[in-house]
């Protein structure tokens, strides 16, 4: 009964805004809409609309998904250190990054499905009613780790905020040893959709054990990335006080994951161009072109100068420190992993195809407005639970005669109680 | 900013324009989108309760003997409706102890695309957009490049051309096919004969398997398949050459409609010159254990470990 009252709460809550919220919620249901109404038409004729091709037959959509799977593992770089290193900058804000998690998650599923022919079958793709090629078939291990990582990213966030809502304090060791399994599951989605691409043994781009490592670094670095824009905007608006040290925290994980990214692209070029055989083929399409064809190479490129232009900015202090650079870097990596992971890895292990065959791959705008849909989806999603998560944490909605800076002023007294206490557990231990 | 605006005077009025404003941007989204007609491809006119039947139709293998039954029917009505003929579906099983395996002598082939043409007479597949199992490459002589091959080289030119030879590649029917354990339903799997076949009312579309394939095999129905009445080969069975639907893989099965009832598959009926040899692997008398045990064979990227049962050799 209080579960329900808890939830209709969080609804009244999401459904209140000023009219900037419901106009940034109007624009959200535009492009929803838009990718919608495009989908609608891609199930009437089938996935013809989009670029893809025999030759070519995944695109945009997995490419996003790929991407996107990065960002919701990042979430763990603030899970890490709140729960486990009881970081007090990051505990402030580590709902918001779950949060961010699970829309993420979402948009993955999503793309998944507007990616498959038949969507009238997915319920194929179940262990029951339908039949599962577990543990052969590496589609099967995502659906697993995918659904596994939004579960958990709901219920820990679920679970704290339920309590705080009916002011009891969660159980510590129960909200522990769930941060340590989201941990390894964050490591497990991005290994497992590396393995997806990696398995197939018949596309030599593919088929390197650096994929998976990669993945992971590219990861730790755009997801991070994208959480610091994230912040600073809710910073912006005013929808969430952030700490400058959670900033910082996340921008050095930045510079350092595209570091350890570009060293492994550099291995990954030595191998491909020192003794270039057959296998080498699709990453002399990627960089170079191949038979005069050379739709890539433009995006690779830019995709390398924005990721060494965000590394530059992010490795001078004077630059990392500065909001302005900072964000101007984060959204350098962003798009350059997101071009990276994209039509930079996913789209060349299908060129030349396995007969030899150089078949271009361009997204039709079809696949775009789809693809913009999904996005909308996310956003929508995070907005809305972003704002019952303030709502709580401010202890506004079990108390709703409080007021806004009232409010405020009571957690940040809170927080420093806490913080005041930490510190005294500190000094006892360390002088007994 | 006050939390909660519910003592605002005018909320009714607000509460007004902000719905009129989210309309109009689910609007504007429509019109975005850019979707056109809402009519619909020819799907035939199929009955409602067909229509459930084929929906929560089960896998290929977890039907009963009456359930694959009725699903035949489902389909013989559907196809009835949407071609004007009368398709009869079959269900041949795979024959005990036999084991398929095809070989290709390189030096009689010409380069006629017979084999291509013999293929869409028999196998239904969609016409313009063209759908092709068999692939003929045009190769340089003295070398092995797959890269530097032409698939494209014009009907319309005498063939051979000097200095070329030609490879005409088609599902080599794996004994170890990387295309069924990449399957995440188990939509695909290799029969007791060998031969690796699709549940096409059971595929959800994904993909995966073609990206797992070596042999570029696998073609996929980005639209409704579009089949010319006067094209349809009304003799198909329900494994193999019965007309698809949009969304859904397919490929080569070595003909299953025929070759399971002891005829020869339609490429190799096809082929001129005699370049195609189809056979029991399990029967030493066969000709294609022959060629086996007399002749050079090889087959393509035997590096990773498929073991396709297609051989190509020369005399
Ligand atoms: S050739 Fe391709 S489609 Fe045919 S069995 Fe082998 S992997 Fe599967
Ligand atoms: S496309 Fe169909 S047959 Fe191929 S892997 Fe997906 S579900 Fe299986």
């Amino acid at each position: 009964m209080k579960l329900i009252r808890f939830f209709i709460d969080c609804a009244k809550v999401s459904l209140s805004g000023n009219t900037a919220y419901w106009a940034w919620v109007s624009v959200l249901l535009f492009f929803i809409s838009m990718g919608g109404f495009t989908y609608l038409e891609q199930m009437r004729v089938g996935l013809v609309i989009t670029g893809m091709s025999d030759q070519v037959s995944w695109g945009f959509y997995v490419s996003n998904f790929t991407f996107l799977v990065g960002v919701a593992a990042a979430a763990v770089m603030l899970v890490i250190p709140a729960y486990i290193f009881h970081n007090p900058d990051a505990k402030r804000v580590v709902l918001l990054g779950e949060g961010l998690a699970v829309a993420a998650s979402l948009m993955c599923m999503l793309f998944v499905s507007v990616d498959l022919g038949r969507p009238d079958r997915i319920w194929h793709l179940s262990p029951w009613p339908g039949m599962f090629n577990w543990p052969s078939s590496l589609l099967t291990w995502d659906v697993i780790v995918l659904s596994g990582y939004l579960g958990l990213n709901l219920a820990i966030p679920g679970y704290i905020l339920y309590n705080r809502y009916q002011g009891t304090e969660y159980n510590k060791k129960l909200v522990f040893g769930a941060a340590v399994l989201s941990m390894f599951w964050a490591i497990s989605i991005h290994t497992v959709t590396a393995f997806l691409f990696a398995s197939n043994s018949a596309r030599p781009f593919w088929a390197s054990a650096l994929v998976a490592p990669r993945f992971l670094a590219t990861a730790f670095c755009a997801g991070p990335a994208f959480i610091i824009l994230a912040f600073s905007v809710m910073h912006k608006v005013q929808a969430f006080q952030i700490g400058h040290k959670v900033i910082d925290l996340l921008s050095v994980i930045v510079a350092v994951s595209m570091q350890i990214n570009l060293i492994m692209l550099a291995a990954e070029l030595f191998v491909e161009f020192y003794a270039e055989g057959q296998h080498s083929a699709s990453a002399r399409y990627l960089f170079l072109g191949l038979d005069g064809k050379s739709a890539l190479v433009p995006w690779i490129w830019s995709a390398q100068a924005l990721n060494v232009g965000a590394l530059i900015l992010l490795m001078i202090e004077k630059t990392r420190k500065n909001y302005y650079f900072l964000a101007l870097a984060c959204v350098m990596a962003v798009i350059g992993i997101w071009i990276e992971k994209g039509m930079g890895f996913v789209i060349p292990g299908f060129i030349p195809t396995p007969l030899g065959e150089v078949f271009e791959y361009m997204p039709t705008w079809m696949e775009v407005k789809v693809a913009l849909g999904v996005y909308g989806i996310g956003a929508l999603v995070f907005t809305l639970m972003m704002k019952p998560l303030r709502a709580i944490q401010l202890g506004l909605l079990a108390n709703p005669n409080l007021d806004l800076v009232a409010a405020k002023q009571l957690y940040e007294q809170r927080e420093r109680e806490a913080l005041e206490q930490r510190i005294r557990g500190y000094e006892t231990k360390i002088d007994p | 900013m006050k939390f909660t605006n519910n003592n605002l005077p005018d909320l009714g009025r607000r509460k007004a324009i902000r719905l009129v404003g989210m309309g109009a941007a689910v609007g504007m989204g429509a019109l975005a989108s850019g979707s056109s007609s809402l009519a619909t491809p020819n799907m035939g006119n199929v009955s409602l309760a067909d229509q459930v039947g084929s929906f929560f139709q089960d896998h290929y293998k977890r039907m009963s003997p009456e359930e694959i039954q009725e699903a035949i029917e489902r389909l013989e009505r559907k196809y009835k409706s949407k071609y004007q003929v009368e398709v009869k579906v079959g269900d041949p099983k795979p024959l005990p102890d036999v084991l398929f395996g095809y070989a290709l002598n390189i030096s009689k082939c010409q380069g006629y695309r017979e084999c291509v043409k013999g293929c869409t007479a028999e196998n239904n597949q969609s016409k313009d957009p063209n759908l092709e199992y068999i692939r003929v490459l045009e190769m340089d002589r003295g070398q092995m490049n797959l890269e530097t091959a032409d698939p494209y080289y014009p009907s319309t030119e005498e063939v051979p051309k000097p200095g070329k030879f030609y490879l005409p590649i088609q599902c080599h029917h794996c004994e170890n096919p990387p295309c069924v354990k990449a399957c995440p339903v188990k939509a695909t799997w290799k029969e007791p004969d060998g031969i690796v076949v699709i549940d096409y009312n059971w595929c959800i579309g994904c993909r995966m398997c073609a990206n797992a394939c070596p042999y570029w095999a696998r073609k996929f129905n980005w639209t409704e398949p579009n089949l010319p009445v006067d094209t349809v080969n009304t003799q198909t069975g329900y494994l193999s050459n019965r007309p698809r639907e949009k969304g859904v893989m397919e490929k080569c099965t070595f003909c299953a409609q025929r070759s399971r009832e002891g005829r020869m598959p339609a490429c190799q009926e096809a082929c001129p010159t005699g370049a195609r040899v189809f056979g029991n692997l399990l029967d030493p008398d066969s000709e294609i254990r022959y060629v086996l045990e007399n002749k050079n064979v090889f087959r393509l990227k035997e590096e990773l470990n498929t073991e396709p049962k297609f051989w190509y050799y020369s005399d």
